[in-house]
């Protein structure tokens, strides 16, 4: 129980300790503490910001579904009157197209009775010539038959 | 485990001595080999085994903290690093309860003040004999391995927080402001005669509370320490008795360690939490 140099020693000793904790130890540490601190305050900011920045969105993403369905519902629209545009005017074409394939027929028709008449025409003379011949038993002469030929003939 | 050559009370008083190097009468210098002639060495002397193992354990505390230190990084700390961010914080805790001024020094002086007598004080468990028993096959005579039951070490510690406590008491206050600490209170008057009048006794009263801080600070530490070891020592002789007596040593010497391991917490933490507040009241002008 001897109070001596250790006394002074150990005080030494302890100074140097602590300085050495104050300059090598203490700082360092207590830094990355800080530094750690800062970190997560900055995360749990980001977060919350990625949390309001995604509410945003969510807000926007609906506003802009509304405005998609708005828009499809004025095109579907559209398309629907278009489409009944297109298929009346369809109906006019067809029913004007047919209207003249009818003409068109019925002009034929005509032109192939005329044709057929005016053959008919070309040959009656010849068969009623040919006929009366065939009943009078003698050749007649169409100049002499002239005039009642072409009465009969166009009579046809 | 009492030698068989050796008295109980030689047992206990070789327990008690410290491996000293000084002066010895005749001039030479070397270990003393008895009590009575490390108390002749008088001052100029110095206990070896009380340094080696205060510096060997502070050494240790700075090695591992240090460590730590160096590759300390902000992401997910690794076993070490968070063991000490663990104290570092507990420290920090505790400075920024007791500590209102602003020092950069006071917390190290924390840290380094708890960890050293934590580890001081943990030499006390272990097993009384082990070390010195290892010491005397090595031919050295005498051991103490808890550097905090040496007076010595805890007034050391102590000297040095008065040193700093005067050291930012006259920096922060002024020799004036200091002095009319010293001199101005508990007893005031606004009479300037009796004020003067006062002086001396306040002087008194302040000076007996100055000087009672460091004394106290180190004799509550070595007390308990001494007290624990002393213990120890005692429950040790138990194991020379027959082998009822020795078993029931063990039962003893386990449950005194158990209650000693707190003992041991606090002292540590005590004697940090006073050292700043003592910083504290340096730095805080009333």
């Amino acid at each position: 129980m001897n109070i001596n140099l250790t006394l002074i020693g150990q005080s030494i000793t302890f100074a140097i300790f602590v300085w050495f904790c104050m300059k090598f130890i203490w700082p360092p540490i207590v830094a990355a503490l800080d530094e750690r601190k800062q970190k997560i305050a900055d995360g749990l900011a980001a977060a919350e910001r990625g949390a309001r920045e995604q509410e945003l969105a969510q807000e926007k993403a609906i506003a802009v579904i509304k405005e998609a369905k708005e828009q499809a519902r004025t095109i579907i629209s559209q398309a629907e009157k278009r489409n009944a545009e297109i298929v009346d005017l369809a109906k006019d074409e067809a029913r004007e197209e047919a209207e003249r394939i009818i003409i068109a027929a019925k002009a034929e028709v005509e032109q192939e009775a005329n044709r057929a008449r005016e053959e008919l025409r070309g040959k009656v003379i010849d068969l009623a010539l040919a006929g009366a011949s065939k009943i009078l038993e003698r050749e007649v002469k169409i100049e002499d038959h002239n005039a009642s030929l072409e009465k009969l003939s166009a009579s046809l | 485990m009492a030698g068989d050559s050796l008295t109980q009370t030689e047992y206990i008083k070789h327990h008690l001595t410290n491996l000293t190097f000084g002066q010895h009468p005749d001039g030479t210098w070397g270990m003393a080999h008895s009590a009575a002639e490390a108390k002749s060495m008088g001052f100029m002397a110095i206990h070896v085994d009380t340094m080696f193992w205060s510096i060997s354990l502070g050494a240790l505390f700075l090695y591992f903290f240090h460590k730590a230190a160096r590759s300390v990084s902000a992401d997910t700390p690794s076993g070490l690093q968070n063991f000490v961010e663990w104290i570092i914080e507990f420290i920090d805790y505790s400075v920024r309860g007791s500590f209102t001024a602003k020092n950069d020094m006071v917390a190290p002086m924390a840290l380094t003040l708890f960890i050293w007598i934590l580890l001081m004080n943990v030499m006390d468990l272990v097993p009384v004999d082990w070390i010195p028993s290892l010491a005397q096959a090595m031919g050295i005579h005498f051991m103490r391995v808890v550097p905090s039951t040496d007076p010595n070490a805890t007034f050391g510690m102590s000297l040095a927080i008065f040193a700093l406590t005067l050291f930012y008491s006259f920096k922060m206050k002024g020799v004036g402001g200091f002095a009319s600490e010293l001199t101005m209170q508990p007893f005031q008057s606004d009479n300037i005669v009796v004020k003067i009048l006062f002086f001396p006794v306040n002087l008194f009263l302040e000076g007996v509370s100055l000087l009672s801080k460091p004394v106290s600070l180190a004799l509550r530490l070595f007390g308990n320490m001494y007290a624990g070891e002393m213990l120890f020592i005692l429950i040790a002789l138990m194991y020379g008795g027959n082998f009822l007596v020795a078993a029931f040593g063990g039962v003893l010497q386990w449950a005194w360690a158990v209650f000693h391991v707190l003992i041991v917490t606090l002292q540590a933490f005590i004697f940090m939490t006073l050292a700043i507040v003592y910083m504290d009241m340096a730095h805080s002008e009333h």
